[in-house]
């Protein structure tokens, strides 16, 4: 077959032609992959939740609901139940004073407002440095965030020593490390604000 | 050329990162770890490859006047089934590779492959040259990843042999440029040889 010239006609109609192709082929994969996409989104969440709160018999994602921060947004709260008894709440908190910007955060309170666990769910922090605040510890080696589990931030205050609080920072990370203490204070503020206490 | 040297070309002797150096910036960001490099290099493979063929099959039907913007759909078209799929059965993978999937439409290995071959040659050849092209690309990936992984983390494939943090700077942007720098002095030296 010849080569096709490069006719108006002939552009348009091989263009269109490729771009339907495409859009066949496109819609065809999203078709196939919507759905492994959400049940892994949603599979990232539990895991999450899961880490953060104690055992739990409900779906927290069902059960979600919005609660304002009170600086004008709000923060999505995850409760999490044996049965019929609330067991924590697991709260979806943030902060923008990380040493690279925002870092997302999964904070996990039981009913009497202690601290259960923090799960770092996004950073953008220095390898080796910031990202010593993402690893859960041992007994005998603790890490940074182990610090803070069962600590109740009504009396345990959320700054590093540097700043005049109890929180040990990591060894050339202070930024990363008062963001970590800023955007566990906003799931507690929360937390308190909402009532859940 | 036979077809076998035309597959093997992609590995030392016109390797697109180590001596072509093309897509330097996925090469740079995307190697911390072997495993990463080696998933970036696999996903640009199998643009590089899909790519390849369709345009060779409808090389006769594009018109010269518009042949880019015809290949990039194509392109754009595999690389956002490589994102869709990734998203959905390596979720972790594709988070730490992020950004770097979609702008595997704008790599200059791909687009300059479909100009520089499968516009010319025939389905087959241009096959091959995409999976030669494509394996050669992840080998440079995962060869760099490796460097930087045992150097900067004191770890491969994930596995720590070393106790504590290694030499960070590998880990960091600066690494990959001295890493990167060796690796190419190196294959320069071999392909001289």
């Amino acid at each position: 077959m010849a080569k096709m010239q490069s006719t108006l006609k002939n552009m348009v109609l091989s263009l269109t032609l490729i771009s339907l192709g495409a859009s066949a082929a496109l819609g065809f994969v999203y078709e196939m992959t919507k759905d492994p996409i959400a049940a892994a989104l949603l599979n990232k969440k539990i895991e999450a939740i899961k880490q953060v709160v104690p055992e739990f018999t409900n779906n927290p994602n069902d059960e979600m609901f919005m609660l304002p921060t009170g600086e004008g947004d709000s923060l999505e709260v995850y409760p999490a139940k044996n049965g019929d008894q609330v067991v924590g709440y697991a709260i979806k908190s943030y902060t923008n004073n990380g040493f690279s910007g925002y870092i997302g955060f999964m904070v996990g309170f039981t009913p009497d407002g202690a601290i259960y666990n923090v799960n770092v769910l996004e950073q953008k922090e220095t390898p080796g440095l910031g990202t010593k605040m993402v690893p859960d510890g041992t007994p005998e080696k603790p890490e940074f965030k182990d610090q803070f589990k069962g600590k109740n931030p009504a009396e345990y205050q959320l700054k590093v020593k540097k700043d005049g609080g109890p929180v040990d920072a990591i060894t050339a990370a202070t930024i990363s490390s008062r963001a970590f203490c800023d955007g566990v204070q906003r799931a507690y503020n929360t937390f308190e604000k909402g009532g859940l206490k | 050329m036979s077809q076998m040297q035309n597959f093997t070309k992609g590995f030392l002797k016109e390797n697109p990162i180590l001596v072509l150096v093309l897509g330097t910036c996925p090469t740079l960001a995307t190697t911390s770890s072997a495993l990463n490099g080696m998933g970036m290099g696999l996903a640009t493979t199998f643009v590089l490859i899909g790519s390849n063929v369709v345009i060779s099959l409808m090389k006769n039907v594009i018109p010269d006047k518009v042949r880019i913007p015809a290949f990039i759909v194509v392109i754009a078209t595999f690389v956002t089934i490589v994102d869709q799929v990734m998203q959905a059965y390596v979720p972790s993978l594709y988070e730490t590779l992020g950004i770097f999937i979609p702008l595997i439409v704008v790599n200059c290995i791909v687009l300059g492959r479909a100009e520089a071959y499968a516009s010319k040659n025939t389905v087959w050849s241009s096959f091959v040259d995409g999976a030669g092209m494509g394996l050669g690309f992840t080998g440079a990936l995962g060869v760099l990843g490796a460097v930087r992984e045992i150097l900067g983390s004191g770890a491969i494939a994930g596995f720590k042999f070393i106790e504590g943090d290694g030499i960070l700077v590998f880990i960091l942007a600066p690494g990959a440029f001295i890493a990167l720098g060796y690796l190419i002095a190196i294959v320069n030296r071999i392909n001289k040889a």
